[in-house]
């Protein structure tokens, strides 16, 4: 190929292309992310007739609505908890276990779908099969005489959904641990093992260290994930467990104390908490990704 | 007394495929081998199969006269410097340095010790609190030998530590590895692919291809009798000029464009095949008149190209129908299209046979 210079660049045209192209998901986030958000905020400051007042926030001081989080915060901590360690433990043996190769795009593929899973058809899913006529329990009642519900479980009760919360946090831990633990170089365990290392002390002194960012961001990231999984819980339990996006739901449809603005700062108490877990997320994030690279 | 590494008739399998044929390799205490060879000749998987980390498929591996065949890494003594150099991006360098001491429990008044030793020898002292990621690639380098120097291992196994970094520092580095070599006296295996760090740090080299060992010898006896026609063309730049020839008597005849073909009298391929590739260096092909010799004989060649390269100048003729290279000093004017009076060292020559490839004399 011969030499010659380069036709002389259209950039402004090419620039106002490129935006073009992101437009519709500005658009999007503007619409029904910024503009709700600041709505949310705006109201959880307000009275009804428009006028400034910490009332709404101060109202959330009270024994219901507090002890709403306070069982929102454990379901998000238990499910963002087993649900890291499940992930964790399931993806290490699908990367560095002895597990065929041509189980992880299949499984990968599965956590894909299974983390987006959420809402009311995974909380049909789960009453279908443990609800109290779901299937498993009555199969488990008639087959082999064991009575799930007086044993003490209940699929409407913490527990339950916790167990519900782990079908999409368990996937969404392995999707975002997976790379991780590819990111860890095989001659940083080989240089462990010929410097006398046993596989105990590599995991405690090297890949541990090296993953923990990964680890713990993910888990903010579960129990944002968690708290703010306001379909599923609806969709599952109803009004029978007072966790705090069913109590806010409660709020906005007007069904108990009609106060909309309490409602807006129920919901701005949300949006702090997941704020600052997702806050978490992204700054452990960056520290693994140094660590990675 | 005992090699401090033997391996026999090791072979080296991934499921159908066999990545390591037969290989015999000796050294005795205090030696330098480097393994040499062209990308994907198995050279890193031997290195493997030594440090254990790749389990073999037949034969066996004695270090200092103990088999380690089914030894694991950690408990065969050595100490292995990576191309990646595999330092843990956690720690800093003090504690990637004492990190193999500590696993093993050594005193910390000895890990401290043996810290600041090898941290004078390899000039680090003033970034042991850094990470790696803030460190340069020389000093990541340096800091990947101190890992291994604490060790103070029966064998060293380095596989390609010096081809991350740039083309001074690898000079650089090279003649310090050599240096560590003679002060410590340590027996080192040495895996590269460039045959200038085979040729200036070895004592012994072992030239691989395709899993098969080609020639095993100082870099003297690899260097001029090179045992065949691969051999020959991998090791040195430029490469052996390699020349299509033919036996009569006690003459070789080669040919050369627009004159009757070059006849060089060499009582040693009497007996020969006809047909040979004669191998000669381009610094035993000079212009007539700078060396003398009954083994030295003129011919003149044409001159198709000349390349001056600072120290001297090369000039490329065609012998054989094969572009020859002939190393000259740079006072010597020579000109493309022009006739000039080569010498050829015969002195120095090696015999292959064309198909086989193998050294004949
Ligand atoms: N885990 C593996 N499974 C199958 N084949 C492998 C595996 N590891 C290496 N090989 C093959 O073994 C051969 C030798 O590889 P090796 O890494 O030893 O080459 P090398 O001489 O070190 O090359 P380079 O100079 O590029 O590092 C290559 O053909 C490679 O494809
Ligand atoms: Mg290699």
């Amino acid at each position: 190929m011969t030499e010659q210079s380069p036709p002389p660049p259209r950039r402004t045209f090419h620039l106002n292309l490129n935006w073009l192209g992101v437009m519709p998901f500005a658009l999007f986030v503007l619409l029904f992310l910024v503009m709700p958000t600041m709505k949310i905020v705006v109201g959880a400051f307000q009275r009804p007739d428009g006028s400034f007042t910490f009332a709404n926030i101060a109202g959330l001081f009270t024994p219901s609505i507090l002890s709403s989080y306070w069982i929102s915060i454990k379901i998000s901590v238990s499910s963002a908890a087993i649900g890291c360690l499940i992930g964790f433990l399931m993806a290490a043996a699908m990367v560095l276990g002895g597990l065929p190769r041509g189980l992880r795009s299949p499984l990968m593929t599965f956590s894909g779908v299974a983390s987006n899973f959420a809402g009311v058809p995974l909380a049909f899913a789960f009453l279908a099969t443990l609800g109290p006529l779901g299937l498993v329990t009555v199969f488990l009642r008639t087959e082999f005489g064991i009575n799930l519900r007086a044993m003490g479980f209940n699929i409407l009760s913490f527990w339950g959904l916790t167990i519900t919360y782990l079908f999409f946090q368990i996937p969404l831990m392995i999707l975002i641990v997976t790379p991780a633990l590819d990111g860890l170089k095989r001659e940083w365990r080989e240089a462990a093992s010929c410097l006398g290392a046993t596989g105990a002390q590599y995991w405690r002194m090297v890949a541990l260290p090296i993953l923990f960012p990964t680890i713990l961001g993910t888990f903010a990231l579960l129990f944002a994930n968690a708290f703010g999984a306001v379909a599923t819980a609806i969709a599952l339990t109803g009004s029978s467990l007072n966790i705090v996006p069913i109590m806010l739901f409660a709020q906005i449809r007007g069904d108990v104390l009609g106060d909309p603005h309490l409602g807006y700062a129920m919901a701005f108490g949300m949006i702090l908490v997941t704020g600052l877990a997702n806050v978490v997320y992204i700054v452990l994030r960056m520290r693994s990704e140094r660590w990675l690279k | 007394m005992a090699p401090i590494l033997e391996i026999s008739k090791l072979r080296k399998s991934y499921g159908s495929t066999e990545i390591l044929k037969d290989i015999n390799v000796s050294i005795d205490k205090g030696d330098f081998l480097v393994l040499v060879g062209p990308s994907g000749c198995g050279k890193s998987t031997l290195l493997n199969c030594i440090a254990g980390l790749e389990p073999i498929t037949g034969g066996s591996i004695l270090i200092d006269g103990q088999d380690m065949t089914h030894v694991s890494p950690k408990d065969r003594n050595i100490a292995m410097v990576f191309q990646s150099y595999a330092l843990y991006p956690t720690m800093s360098v003090a504690k990637n340095i004492t990190f193999g001491m500590k696993v093993r429990g050594v005193d910390q008044a000895t890990q401290d010790r043996k810290l600041r030793e090898v941290a004078q020898q390899l000039q680090i002292e003033a970034y042991l609190n850094r990470r790696p990621g803030q460190l340069s690639g020389g000093q990541r380098q340096r800091v990947a030998m101190g890992r291994a120097l604490v060790r103070d291992p029966k064998l060293f196994l380095f596989d390609e530590p010096l081809s991350n970094l740039d083309a001074k520092l690898r000079v650089e580095m090279r003649s310090e590895i050599k240096k560590l070599h003679h002060r410590l006296g340590a027996s080192i295996v040495y895996v590269t692919h460039d045959q200038i760090e085979a040729m200036t740090l070895a004592t012994k080299i072992v030239v691989m291809k395709g899993g098969v060992i080609q020639q095993i010898g100082t870099p003297q006896e690899i260097y001029n009798r090179p045992a065949n026609l691969f051999v020959a063309d991998f090791m040195g730049s430029p490469a052996m000029n390699l020349i299509p020839a033919r036996v009569r008597g006690t003459q070789v005849e080669i040919d050369r464009p627009g004159a009757a073909p070059i006849l060089l009298s060499d009582p040693k391929v009497a007996g020969l095949p006809e047909n040979v590739i004669l191998g000669l260096r381009p610094e035993d092909i000079a212009e007539a008149g700078y060396r003398a010799g009954s083994d030295v004989q003129q011919a003149a060649c044409q001159i198709d190209l000349v390349e001056p390269a600072g120290a001297d100048t090369y000039v490329v003729s065609t012998l054989g129908g094969k572009a020859v290279t002939a190393r000259l000093h740079t006072e010597t004017r020579a000109a493309p299209g022009e006739s000039l009076d080569l010498a050829f060292d015969l002195g120095k020559v090696s015999y292959f046979e064309p198909d086989s490839g193998r050294r004949l004399n």
